[in-house]
């Protein structure tokens, strides 16, 4: 039997080079670092929103064609788990935890107040695009609730007033 | 010679204000002039006492907390350097009754010890359970395990040594260990303290499964909402490659293991096993059909061990004092301790490490001290969002699986959800079915269709529309849920759903 050529077929346009260079960048970096983990899509995900912040879905092609993978399954997983982000997100992400432990000391009040006083529902991002507002299910802080994280600091004991005096608080 | 003082870096009492408290300490001292050392361990667990600092003096450490930055010139006024009285002294940490009265065995370095400072683990018997397993045969070690009695502490309470012993007997070029670590029932945080406060324990049991089964390979997969532990265990299999406890040759044995940390991404149903390893694999988290059992075709098809966080750090302390000291502790067939947390609405919140045996009623008043609120308490929900609300006529139901069991229950991973007779349980019960309608992985329909339409029927029912009716279709709905889910997050649901019906109807009726 004779050996069959192998022949590639380019696709056209190539995957991604309608991207700019900064979220083309963000995937290949995140793909090369770890392509040869096994099972790698999650930690390229996570690496992606961590530089740009959330995962546009223009990105999809890129990844997919990267990874060998259909866009399908790719949107597939972005779209499951509630931390990956499609649309970008305020300055800083607030994470109001919505679970058993907080609620009985006091989580809907916050939940109610947190939305009113940004003026968005959870996913909304404020119109001053200083803080996006997103519900938790439980930040392992079950003693001293209710509680939220911001970006990456946890808030105890978070009242109403609570509220209004950390998100008024400096910062950009 | 300067003053050695604790202060914990864990997540909590960073969120109670431990950082601002060693700021306005560092300045106090330099004010004063006086010299100081500090250590940043892990937290005690006391979190109504957090941030808890301690000082190391000649009878012992001594406690003061909870330390606000107004309170250290009069703490440094007082004397606290040399253990002296204050408003916020404890006396010996130790003697504190909350911990005094606990059987601290898997938590025992918890608190104590600086969690990155691998040196601190191995002074304080780290490591000795490793040395111990690399002089045994893998049988001799599953066997430890199954004689020790432990069951897995991540809910399902299955005999930890048996899991074992299936892996160990499979056949397979590959093997792995994988560390569950999505601790997404609310009510629970003893994983994340295990993690923050003692991950080297976390990293030595998951070495010994590896030589216990025949496993080179291991993950923990870690839930992304705590992002503290994600630095702690960075840092901490880093230092054991660094010093030969994790990697290519181990404590230069010529055995293998590797480690490596996996962020979940916020999905609840992740914490199943089959779902975590689906995704562990790059994909959606939907669970998996069983049989096959993890253990014998689990990661990429591979004989897999599954365990909780709180299982594999248990392994280190059986090896090295004996599965009889283990199995010593405990009641009927819960041979041990479990490390229950007490949270919600409750006075002193934490976690109380005791032998299984101890009463609800114990742990709630003695321990907890009722509730924050001052008010009676109501209600309880043990085992995470998919346990049973119970009253207080359950609350003298010893800390058991099967006396949890018989009683309609489950002990679950031990986080018990205190809620004062404010609480609306109807609101509760609607919750429980809001919750899997938002985490179902969408795989089985009585999960995915069920918990809308549970949502929806119990809104009918408190509208007052055909309640009798809607009451019946609940309950149908309830037993499709229960008996024809392919998890438990469906066929569990229904647990806190009809246990608030079963015991607080009255907040059912619709002249509320």
């Amino acid at each position: 039997m004779s050996k069959r050529q192998r022949v590639s077929i380019p696709i056209r346009p190539e995957p991604g080079s309608d991207l700019p260079a900064a979220q083309r960048d963000a995937v290949l970096d995140a793909v090369r670092l770890h392509r040869e983990a096994p099972g790698p899509l999650l930690p390229i995900l996570h690496a992606i929103q961590q530089r740009l912040g959330f995962i546009a879905a223009r990105l999809v092609p890129l990844i997919a064609h990267e990874l060998n993978l259909s866009r399908a399954e790719v949107h597939g997983v972005i779209s499951f788990y509630h931390y990956f982000r499609q649309y970008a997100p305020g300055r800083h992400v607030i994470y109001v935890c919505r679970a058993e432990a907080c609620q009985s000391v006091g989580a809907r009040e916050l939940e109610s107040h947190a939305k009113r006083s940004l003026g968005i529902d959870f996913h909304g991002t404020s119109a001053d695009g200083r803080y996006s507002l997103e519900a938790v299910y439980c930040l392992g802080n079950c003693a001293c609730g209710p509680s939220m994280l911001i970006d990456r600091e946890l808030h105890s004991h978070v009242t109403p007033d609570r509220f209004d005096a950390i998100t008024r608080r400096g910062g950009p | 010679m300067s003053a050695t003082l604790y202060l914990p870096r864990e997540a909590t009492a960073l969120s109670l204000g431990a950082e601002t408290a060693l700021h306005a300490i560092r300045e106090e001292a330099a004010r004063r002039g006086e010299s100081i050392r500090i250590i940043r361990n892990g937290s005690r667990g006391l979190f109504w006492l957090e941030p808890l600092i301690e000082v190391q003096t000649a009878r012992g450490r001594i406690a003061y907390g909870p330390v606000r930055p107004g309170d250290v010139p009069s703490l440094f006024e007082a004397g606290w350097l040399q253990g002296a009285e204050h408003p916020l002294h404890h006396g010996l940490t130790e003697s504190i009754p909350y911990l005094k009265k606990q059987q601290r065995l898997t938590c025992s370095r918890v608190g104590v010890i600086d969690p990155l400072e691998l040196d601190d683990y191995g002074a304080h018997a780290g490591y000795t359970a490793l040395r111990a397993a690399l002089a045994m045969t893998p049988a001799e070690i599953v066997q430890a395990v199954s004689d020790s009695g432990l069951r897995g502490r991540g809910g399902a309470a299955f005999p930890t040594g048996i899991k074992w012993k299936t892996v160990l007997e499979a056949a397979g070029a590959q093997k792995y260990i994988v560390c569950n670590a999505d601790e997404g029932d609310s009510g629970t945080f003893s994983d994340r303290l295990l993690m923050e406060c003692d991950p080297f324990c976390l990293i030595e049991g998951m070495t010994i499964a590896g030589l216990a089964v025949g496993a080179t390979r291991g993950y923990i997969y870690l839930r992304c909402e705590y992002p503290h532990a994600e630095d702690v265990l960075t840092h901490a299999i880093a230092s054991a490659y660094a010093r030969g406890y994790l990697g290519e040759d181990l404590l230069g044995s010529g055995r293998r293991f590797d480690l490596q940390l996996r962020l979940g991404a916020g999905a609840y149903i992740c914490g199943e096993e089959t779902s975590l390893l689906e995704s562990l694999e790059g994909k959606r988290g939907q669970i998996r059909f069983k049989p096959p059992l993890p253990a014998i075709a689990g990661l990429f098809g591979c004989p897999t061990v599954v365990n909780n966080v709180i299982s594999f750090a248990s392994v280190p302390i059986i090896l090295e004092r004996g599965a009889q000291f283990y199995r010593d502790y405990g009641m009927g067939r819960s041979r041990g301790t479990l490390p229950l947390q007490l949270a919600g609405n409750i006075a002193r919140g934490g976690l109380v490490e005791l032998a299984f045996g101890a009463t609800l009623r114990e742990l709630l008043y003695d321990f907890g001290g009722g509730t924050r609120s001052g008010r009676p308490i109501r209600a309880v929900q043990v085992g995470g969002p998919l346990g049973a609300y119970w009253p207080e006529s359950k609350f003298d139901t010893p800390l058991d699986y099967e006396a949890f069991t018989k009683e309609g229950g489950m002990l679950g991973h031990g986080g018990v959800v205190v809620f004062d007779n404010t609480v609306d349980m109807a609101a509760q019960a609607r919750y429980a079915m809001e919750f899997c309608a938002i985490e179902s992985c969408g795989k089985c329909t009585p999960c995915r269709i069920g918990s809308s339409r549970g949502v929806e029927v119990i809104d009918r029912l408190l509208a007052g529309d055909q309640a009798g009716t809607q009451q019946t279709l609940l309950r149908d709905l309830c037993d499709t849920m229960l008996n024809g889910s392919l998890c438990a997050l469906g066929g569990l649901t229904p647990y806190p759903v009809l246990s608030a019906l079963d015991h607080f109807p009255q907040d059912f009726t619709c002249s509320r």
